[in-house]
């Protein structure tokens, strides 16, 4: 949002507004409220009593219980592992994606390729728009020890068969290593459009004052791109801490558990290990974790705009 | 010298760009292919780049898949959660863009909440409260769950566009007698028909590409959505490969080329203030 650009403008009324103009941008944005408030604030309210009560699905009528699925929570592995295995992804991923996104923008920007560049820019798009439950399952197929085409394709250049799929570790590895080509491309898209609002005039004056690409970088490229970076960042890591789709058709959260996600931890306890309650109180933890993201995201997203 | 050594960096850079393209279109290549292929070619070693290509594995998956049902499904839960979703949230947007009144920040940021929602916190409440109403299976819930997602990404790209409107504009439409719905409608509206189009294919695609609330919420074979078609695989002993990848061919195609079409679009709506 640019409050910039609000600020420069004259209000429309110079009167003192009267209570039906203190009323009118209401008109305009209360049915999107009472819509949020029913499908989004509900069920948190929802959500967040049943939390509070010992409630498992077939085992009789819900009581309260205060605080214990909260206590459960903390102390249950399974969770604390699933978001520490979210908070790693987001970690891991987000910055090379970044950097990735950034050098495609960068290259992009420069090459002398013309039929390259349009047929990338057409491309970029590609990996978010393949919907996310194919891409697990196309994984499942790629990366398959025996059979898949990635080690048929290792074994080209002479590197051993790996069993990208069958270890925890390597398999949560495959799981970044398919974020990534997920991702990458729409940030550089992203990147790349921010690169394109760089002024022509200020980025050739630079160009005359130094030849090495740093500090032209630096100084002129990138604090043209801040917001398009934040852009991706806030897209990102939203989608991130949502992640369901993609690693739950790659195999389930597995081995093991070693792939789960939050969402998808608080899945299997809701819906097939039926403890309401639990589910609930994970999720509102989960609730608050993000809403703090999402506060330091837009702080940050502020100072860079002002 | 130093010509040189710039042209063999360009040459260098623009091996790099094909390097990305191979890495970016491979896959998808990998699952057409695959749908044209039959199961002994799939997985011939070494790997078979010329194949005879056959469409048995989409008769296949036609006749013995609810799969055409299920893309109808989507194509109407789709539009209809996308058409919703601008309906209530470009005004919301415009609102939010052309008034200053106390809260405006606080309700925008309310927004951009709903967005980092954890799907798990309204999931599981959407399916107590459906399936007391009777109305799992039902589209409308889907069509409505998603407006969690929809309602905020309309909103967070449109404020910006609606802001980019010159004020002057709507200030001589406001001398020439028309009101502000007026002027939303025949003024502001128009002239953000690309941030409009952007929002609509954004959400258009993170909706139909949706599985996990679709599988909750619509777990009957003639209710649910093209993506869970992949789940009904995943349980078999013997997964029919050609016919998954044809499957997936088809639930992936609208999306990608819908995607390719507005390409120059997402990445302007996106950069948000920076573009303009």
């Amino acid at each position: 949002m640019t409050d910039t650009a609000q600020d420069r403008a004259p209000p429309m009324a110079a009167a003192p507004p009267s209570w039906k103009e203190k009323l009118e941008p209401w008109f305009f944005i209360l049915p999107s409220v009472v819509l949020l408030l029913a499908i989004g604030l509900y069920p948190v309210i929802y959500t967040f009593i049943a939390s509070l009560q010992a409630w498992v699905m077939g085992m009789g009528p819900p009581s309260f219980s205060g605080l214990d699925n909260y206590i459960h929570a903390f102390g249950s592995s399974d969770f604390g592992h699933s978001v520490g295995r979210t908070l790693i992804l987001i970690l891991v991923t987000l910055p090379i994606e970044l950097i990735l996104g950034m050098m495609i923008a960068l290259a992009l920007d420069s090459t002398n390729f013309a039929i390259l560049r349009r047929l990338l820019q057409i491309c970029l798009v590609i990996p978010i728009a393949i919907t996310p439950s194919v891409v697990g399952l196309l994984t499942q197929l790629m990366f398959n020890e025996q059979l898949g085409i990635i080690n048929q394709l290792l074994h080209l250049v002479g590197i051993p068969a790996i069993d990208w799929l069958g270890r925890p570790t390597a398999a949560f590895i495959t799981v970044m290593i398919v974020q990534i080509w997920e991702w990458t491309p729409f940030v550089a898209l992203v990147l790349s459009a921010a690169l394109s609002t760089v002024p022509k005039d200020i980025d050739e004056a630079a160009m005359l004052e130094t030849e090495r690409w740093w500090p032209r970088f630096r100084d002129v490229q990138l604090p043209f791109m801040w917001p398009g970076i934040t852009a991706a960042l806030v897209f990102q890591t939203a989608f991130t801490i949502k992640e369901f789709d993609m690693i739950y058709s790659i195999e389930k959260g597995g081995p093991g558990t070693s792939t789960e996600t939050s969402v998808m931890q608080i899945e299997r306890m809701a819906f097939r290990g039926f403890d309401v309650g639990l589910a609930s109180a994970e999720s509102i933890l989960m609730l608050v974790l993000s809403i703090v993201l999402a506060r330091i995201y837009i702080r940050v997203f502020y100072r860079e705009m002002d | 010298m130093a010509d040189f050594r710039a042209t063999l960096l360009r040459a260098l850079q623009g091996i790099a760009l094909v390097v990305v393209l191979v890495v970016i279109l491979f896959p998808l290549y990998w699952m057409v292919a695959g749908s044209l292929k039959t199961e002994p070619d799939l997985f011939a070693i070494p790997p078979k780049w010329f194949f005879t290509p056959t469409i048995a594995a989409y008769v296949d998956a036609i006749e013995n898949t609810d799969v055409l049902t299920n893309l109808l499904n989507s194509v109407i839960v789709t539009g209809s959660a996308v058409a919703l979703g601008l309906i209530v949230g470009a005004p919301a947007a415009y609102g939010i863009a052309r008034y200053r009144f106390r809260g405006r920040r606080d309700v925008w940021f309310w927004y951009v909440t709903n967005w980092m929602l954890v799907p798990v916190v309204v999931l599981i409440p959407f399916y107590l409260t459906a399936s007391k109403l009777g109305l799992i299976n039902n589209p409308i819930v889907l069509i409505l769950v998603y407006q969690v997602f929809i309602v905020p990404l309309v909103v967070w790209l449109l404020v910006d566009q609606f802001s980019s409107v010159p004020v002057a504009l709507e200030e001589a439409a406001q001398l020439d007698g028309l009101s502000r719905i007026q002027i939303f409608l025949r003024i502001a509206l128009p002239l953000v028909k690309p941030g409009i189009a952007v929002s609509a294919i954004l959400s258009g695609i993170f909706a139909w590409n949706d599985m996990l609330y679709a599988f909750i919420l619509t777990p009957s074979p003639e209710a649910r959505t093209a993506p869970t078609i992949v789940l009904s695989y995943l349980g078999g002993y013997v997964i029919p490969w050609p016919q998954v990848m044809a499957a997936s061919t088809l639930v992936c195609a609208p999306v990608i080329i819908g995607g390719i079409i507005v390409h120059k679009y997402i990445a302007r709506g996106l950069t948000m203030g920076a573009v303009k």
